[in-house]
């Protein structure tokens, strides 16, 4: 009602305004009469009684002006007046309107973007009830206590959180509802997940503690409300339903609120179960106290009046009390809490976006000094109106007012333009599945902060290039102006639109010289060794637990399945390695390894912790890892053979000092088996491509087997027929098994995200700031060849060559383009130790990028300046002179 | 027309309020009053006129209405309102208060001080 009346009110008081407008015409019309009628009377025709009535009036205008200031406050309808005299302007110069508002448009439209990922990613708070005192524990750091038991211990012991709960993930699991099974994917909680949360069920229950009774106790699951939309149709019945997981029975209690996506911003699981039950869907066992995999996250409110610091402290002295206590199985490390929802990825991603905030601000700033460039030059321009209107009796300050205007009308279309531009560019970024089978997305808020930072950012802008011209009109002098025309004064000395120039060029070259770092180091990771060879290879991944297989069924089955697939034309190798092969979904496995010479196999006495991979006979072979000494596993290599290992070169310099001493040699595991060394392989990456060298060893899958293999097969076959091909074999063999088929290749797409993202992020970067360098440097030198084409006239007809003419015209321009450029890569390598940490090997000491910022730089300018140089070579001095 | 004398500033209110005072004014109107009362000894710009008057109506001094004038023209008509007419009382007492101190301070003669 309010707002009706208000706006009922400013209605009304428009229609006041336009009734008061045309009565004061009236009555000033109506005063020149009475006056015409007073000199008609003393003798006067009426036309010229008229005429003198008028000019005795003296500047209507003017005074139609006081009356209005005279009538107060009236701002609406001197801006409606700007505006509307503001879009004729406009509409006068096209190609000016529509340059300033591209501009402007893609800057805004990049920080849009930016914007919107920060929000989606860092400023917005993960969707649960006080999730300012949540505090989690990063996964991957090997903070200490990632086994159940250590979380349990932990949970118990803290005297830092109110309560602690912890989830795992169970990816890849088939859910049948008794029509159909489809993979999907889940969390395994403990059963004071949701209670830690403060989370309420939309329909049904969720589980709780007190559902918990050991392993294997609580077959319950919880749907996300995603998942109950999609999969279920919002079916209210399906409270008590039974659903299997992998075959186990398990009944749905309930449907989680929508909005709440668990704890993870990147995964949003399908379910929820509890974590007791994780141990039958083939995931880590709970009971070992030594594993890093039993727990992904540990997570709790702090108790009022707890700092994270505190928190930390207490953690660790848990921490060291847990390896006192267990000195076999435990050592701690110094502990990490952070806010939920990005886990170990938090630094990193935080690092990135601050980054690209960073990068798209020098856009905007970009793009400020160009348009406050080309507005300075269209005030200098259009000095000559200025300069008249003051004459008239204009004020200063409604021209700057009505110069302003024009500067906020392009910004906000430009803001506007920008906006829409990166709205779909964000609705297709958090839709983007940018691994195939892999439920990542990325988290991305689109809200009314994002528009108004969009608006706040144009108007921002609009200022910005708006004021630079003002001093050029404060100072304006229009009796000298009128009297020499606009050509009068040609300034040899630094004006702002040089150092503008300067700057935006600096900007411009710092951001061609990040994006070309980005896309060398990009280039540099995909050529690099990567120890096995991921041309025609195809990865199979089967997790035998999900068909029910255990004990020694699950050898047995692999063994079936690697002669199936050898029997396959084509294939040359085929070879299995336990959990995942090397640079898929960055997921590894470390084990500690001692000397042989060392008794006491506590952690801290390891001599090592290389990456461990269970293979089988022929992995090698299938997945082209070249052995550079001894011999690879064979079929005799099983429960009942000495324990032996292949290992890489790494490993072998590190232990034994070189390949050849490796040879033969032992070294003790965990649990105290000697290992024998039988081969050396080449050196490779494992978990990341930016990863030192580190060593890792093989050991033959048959004599630690696991249900969740990967089948690595080398065929020259074309992929889609090949796939087909094993999965045709796997049917025959047991039908019930789903199995995951991809190339090696388009796997380690997920290892090479993060740089390919960074690559296309600052590519694009790039781009934007040579587009922008180049409308800058055009708009100048075009500008300084219109501003002297009557000099560049005279000293064509003076008889100046070529030569001389083009260095009179642009050298202005060329030098600040030279002198700009040089900053920028100054300082465009010094911010390319920021990129080192994401992307692989940027460096900045890198001679082509040096070389190739140079070029990039000099054909920008080139570009840029090749249409005015073609105008002031083009000058006829007759034409010309005769004009003026 | 030579010998006119400028308005000093803020006078030309002063001026319009003794004006429509003696009865109700059209613009021009007033025009013509101040310069009969002032014995055309004042320069006044015509259409300086009008943001005084706006000014004036818009401080509740003065009230217009539309009309008809002697030329059988249409016409805005101003009268005093009663605030108007307190307003002009108390402008022409400190009027004269100043024009009195001034011109007695102008009028000392040397020996006199």
């Amino acid at each position: 009602m309010k707002l009706f009346d208000s706006l009922r009110l400013r209605t009304s008081m428009l229609f006041h305004r336009s009734r008061v407008r045309s009565e004061m015409e009236e009555e000033l019309r109506s005063h020149i009469e009475h006056r015409a009628d007073d000199l008609e009377r003393s003798g006067l025709v009426r036309a010229e009684a008229e005429r003198r009535a008028r000019i005795e009036f003296g500047g209507r205008e003017k005074y139609k002006e006081e009356i209005h200031q005279a009538l107060g406050s009236h701002i609406i309808e001197t801006s409606v007046l700007d505006i509307r005299f503001s879009l004729r302007m406009l509409r006068k110069s096209p190609g000016f309107t529509l340059t300033a508002v591209l501009t402007l448009a893609l800057a805004i439209g990049a920080n849009a973007v930016v914007f919107g990922l920060m929000d989606g990613l860092i400023l917005r708070p993960l969707n649960v009830p006080q999730s300012e005192s949540l505090y989690g524990t990063h996964y991957g750091d090997n903070t200490g206590w990632q086994s159940y038991p250590n979380y349990l211990d932990l949970r118990d012991r803290n005297r830092s959180f109110e309560d602690l709960a912890a989830f795992n993930m169970v990816l890849g699991v088939g859910l049948d509802t008794g029509k159909d099974a489809i993979v999907a994917n889940g969390f395994a909680t403990t059963g004071n997940y949701f209670d830690v949360l403060r989370v309420q069920p939309l329909l049904g229950r969720f589980f709780h503690r007190s559902d918990e009774h050991g392993p294997n106790s609580a077959p319950y699951i919880v749907l996300t409300y995603a998942y109950w939309h999609s999969r279920f149709q919002d079916d209210r019945s399906v409270v008590g339903r039974q659903v299997r997981l992998d075959k186990h029975p398990f009944t749905i209690l309930g449907v989680a609120p929508p909005g709440f996506q668990g704890t993870l911003l990147f995964l949003a699981p399908d379910f929820f179960m509890p974590i007791v039950n994780q141990e039958q869907l083939g995931t880590e066992t709970l009971s070992t106290r030594w594993t890093e995999h039993g727990v992904f996250e540990s997570l709790g409110h702090l108790k009022p009046g707890v700092t994270p610091a505190m928190a930390m402290a207490d953690v660790d002295t848990v921490g060291s009390y847990l390896e006192r206590t267990y000195p076999k199985d435990f050592r701690h490390k110094t502990t990490a809490l952070s806010r939920e929802g990005l886990t170990s990825f938090g630094p990193a991603v935080r690092a990135f976006v601050a980054g690209l905030t960073l990068l798209a601000g020098l856009i905007l700033l970009a793009a400020c000094a160009n348009l406050g460039s080309l507005f300075s030059a269209r005030a200098a321009d259009r000095s000559r109106e200025v300069a008249l209107r003051l004459a008239l009796g204009s004020s200063r300050k409604r021209i700057l007012r009505q110069l302003l205007t024009e500067a906020v009308l392009i910004s906000l279309a430009g803001g506007a333009a920008g906006l829409l531009g990166s709205v779909a560019l964000l609705r297709r970024l958090s839709t983007w599945q940018f691994i195939p089978n892999v439920p990542l997305h990325i988290p991305v808020a689109l809200d009314g902060k994002l528009y108004m930072v969009a608006l706040l950012l144009a108007l921002i802008s609009g200022f910005l290039f708006g004021i630079v011209p003002v001093r050029q009109v404060l100072r304006a002098n229009p009796y000298e102006i009128v009297k020499a025309g606009s050509s009068a004064r040609m300034g040899r000395r630094l004006t702002v639109r040089d150092v503008l120039l300067v700057v935006q060029i600096a900007i411009c070259a710092v951001l061609v010289t990040s994006s070309m770092v980005a896309v060398r180091g990009l280039v540099r990771s995909l050529h690099s060794n990567f120890g096995f060879e991921p041309g025609n290879t195809m990865v199979t991944g089967v997790n035998l637990a999900t068909g029910g297989y255990s004990g020694d069924k699950v050898p047995a089955m692999q063994k079936q399945m690697l002669d199936a697939m050898k029997s396959i034309h084509g294939v040359e190798s085929v070879g299995l390695v336990n959990g995942y092969p090397p640079l898929v979904y960055t997921a590894s496995t470390r084990a500690s390894v001692f000397k042989d010479e060392t008794s006491d196999l506590r952690p801290v006495n390891a001599a090592m912790m290389p990456f461990r991979y269970d293979v089988s006979p022929g992995y090698f072979e299938a997945a082209g890892t070249s052995l550079l000494a001894g011999r690879s596993f064979s079929l005799q290599d099983d429960k009942n053979a000495p324990a032996v290992a292949v290992i890489n070169q790494n490993f072998a310099d590190k232990i034994f000092g070189s390949v050849t001493n490796a040879m033969g040699a032992s070294y003790k595991l965990q649990d105290g088996t000697r290992v024998q060394v039988v081969g050396v392989v080449e050196d490779g990456k494992y978990m990341s491509l930016t990863e030192d060298q580190e060593p890792a060893m093989f050991l033959p899958s048959m004599q630690s087997p696991m249900s969740s293999a990967y089948f690595v097969v080398r065929s020259k076959r074309d992929p889609q027929q090949l796939a087909a091909a094993i999965r045709s074999k796997v049917r025959e063999l047991d039908a019930s098994l789903p199995v995951d088929t991809q190339t090696w290749n388009s796997l380690l797409e997920v290892v090479l995200f993060p740089s390919r993202v960074a690559t296309m992020a600052l590519g694009v970067m790039g781009a934007m700031g040579a587009m922008l360098s180049i409308t800058g440097i055009f708009g100048m030198a075009a500008y300084s060849v219109s501003k002297r084409l009557r000099e560049l006239g005279i000293r064509i007809a003076l008889g100046a060559k070529r030569k001389e003419v083009l260095q009179a015209a642009l050298g202005r321009p060329f030098k600040l383009l030279v002198f700009g450029s040089a900053a920028g890569l100054l300082f465009g390598l010094l911010a390319t130790r920021v990129l080192a940490f994401i992307v692989y090997q940027a460096t900045p000491r890198d001679p082509l990028v040096l070389a190739g910022v140079v070029v990039a730089m000099a054909l920008l300018g080139l570009l840029a300046t090749w249409i005015p140089a073609q105008r002031a070579l083009s000058v006829n001095p007759m034409i010309l002179l005769r004009e003026e | 027309m030579t010998d006119q004398a400028q308005l000093l500033p803020g006078t030309l209110d002063l001026l319009i309020l003794r004006a429509v005072s003696l009865g109700p004014l059209h613009g021009y109107g007033v025009l013509l009053r101040i310069g009969q009362i002032s014995g055309n000894a004042l320069l006044i710009e015509q259409g300086a006129l009008y943001p005084g008057l706006f000014r004036l109506v818009r401080q509740g001094l003065l009230k217009a209405n539309w009309g008809t004038s002697e030329n059988n023209r249409r016409a805005k008509f101003y009268e005093l309102t009663a605030t108007g007419r307190k307003r002009l009382r108390e402008e022409t007492v400190s009027w004269n208060l100043l024009a009195n101190a001034i011109a007695s301070a102008l009028a000392q003669q040397p020996e006199e001080v």
